[in-house]
């Protein structure tokens, strides 16, 4: 057994039995299409297979209900690279959450395990295109905070374009990319609880404006550190039931800013419902990130098995 | 945590332009003698390359790219005299862990 298989090893069977949580959503990745860098996007996932890690996720948000709650979800997600193109995540995550007149409660999420493969890397359009599969074990997590009892099984198609192909009368809008992704969901039961759970079309987008790239490829204009690193971005993360159920879509759009560095980034975003069905609150969702084939190189650099 | 954020030589990771000169997208008054690109890691020698092409796609440097004896984050390529026009700077460099990155940006000579 090499390191990394080691390593793999020390890793997954800890995660299976929650040493480390994990994110409810996507494990994000980093990665390059071209000279095109694309950071790890928090509430939305990239078509990017990478050896990663995001700990903590933290987000905190008021939901609505009856009576209303906070919640506070700290969460991770691990992403390695099995091939050059295909690559596995898992994931979890810890919530607590706390009504008026009720206690607090707590506990995991359901686990999360995905596969995703890169379709295509283009190199002089910046493009790259995915296809993967997230699935949601029902079960593993707590009820009591709204884990389900049943699994979900997600495919979905992922793409990313970055937009310095662009002729040079308009260099400013070079630095922009775009990622995204479009699933259909798969729960296992049709109804839980006396509720209907419906397929669901899951798309997301992510509007990147890379002062990174603007500094590297298009202008210098004399940015200092720690700006010449920052990617503002706006993510859009939606879900629109497909049927068994007469609801509009819901979803947020969420306005923030990532800071990458050599071998981590940080980002935080503000989280703004789209309408009164997903919530009338504000939040904030932070992650701290790590590039593991960039701080292990001789661990993760590679692919486990390099075809 | 800590040996992540802390124990870790600086000589690993992707390598990324600090700043170049000229520096990219620049407008230039007078024809310069080299194009120098500094990185944020320390660059395998062998395996990196600079070419600088003019707006034909006729490359116009020397072909002698080499890492500054003095500072290995330091890439450069000499340019003969060279017309006023628009040139593009191309770039493939290799972290002394191994990790490709590359890239390319455009210069202008306005004399």
């Amino acid at each position: 057994m090499n390191l990394k298989n080691a390593l793999l090893t020390t890793f997954y069977v800890p995660l299976g039995i929650y040493a480390l949580v994990a994110s409810p959503s996507w494990a994000d990745a980093h990665g390059f299409a071209g000279e095109r860098f694309f950071p790890a996007t928090i509430s939305t996932d990239d078509p990017f297979v990478a050896d990663e890690l995001s700990l903590p996720t933290f987000q905190a948000i008021r939901q609505p209900g009856t009576p209303p709650s906070k919640t506070f979800d700290f969460s991770a997600d691990i992403a390695l690279k099995i091939t050059p193109n295909f690559g596995i995540e898992i994931a979890d995550g810890y919530l607590l959450q706390k009504s008026s007149g009720s206690r607090l409660q707590t506990g995991f999420h359901n686990l999360e395990v995905g596969g995703k493969y890169q379709l295509l890397v283009n190199v002089e359009h910046e493009t790259i295109v995915s296809v993967g599969v997230n699935a949601e074990i029902g079960g593993t997590g707590r009820a009591s905070i709204g884990a389900d009892r049943f699994s979900t099984i997600t495919p979905g198609w992922f793409f990313g374009k970055g937009l310095g192909d662009l002729p040079d009368s308009v260099w400013a809008l070079r630095p922009l990319a775009l990622t995204g992704q479009v699933g259909i969901s798969f729960p296992t039961r049709s109804s839980a609880e006396g509720e209907r759970i419906p397929n669901n079309l899951e798309w997301g987008v992510a509007v990147e404006y890379s002062l990174i790239y603007l500094q590297e490829h298009v202008k210098d204009i004399g940015l200092c550190a720690p700006f010449r690193r920052l990617i503002p971005l706006v993510e859009f993360a939606m879900q629109t039931p497909l049927n068994r159920l007469s609801v509009p879509t819901t979803g947020t759009v969420n306005p923030g800013i990532i800071w990458s560095g050599q071998y981590f980034q940080l980002g935080v975003e503000a989280i703004i419902p789209i309408n009164s069905h997903t919530g009338n609150n504000l939040g904030v969702v932070g992650q701290l990130h790590f590039y593991l084939d960039d701080i292990l190189p001789k661990v993760f650099g590679k692919p486990l098995i390099d075809l | 945590m800590a040996i992540f954020l802390f124990g870790i030589p600086s000589a690993w990771g992707h390598a990324f332009i600090d700043h170049a000169e000229p520096a990219v997208g620049s407008k230039l008054g007078s024809q310069p003698r080299t194009v120098k690109i500094w990185f944020t890691q320390r660059l395998e020698p062998a395996l990196c390359k600079i070419q600088v092409f003019d707006s034909r796609g006729t490359e116009v440097d020397k072909e002698d790219t080499k890492v500054d004896p003095s500072n290995a984050q330091v890439l450069l390529v000499s340019l003969p005299v060279i017309k006023a026009g628009k040139y593009r700077v191309v770039w493939r460099v290799v972290s002394v862990d191994t990790h490709v990155t590359n890239g390319s940006f455009e210069f202008e000579i306005t004399e």
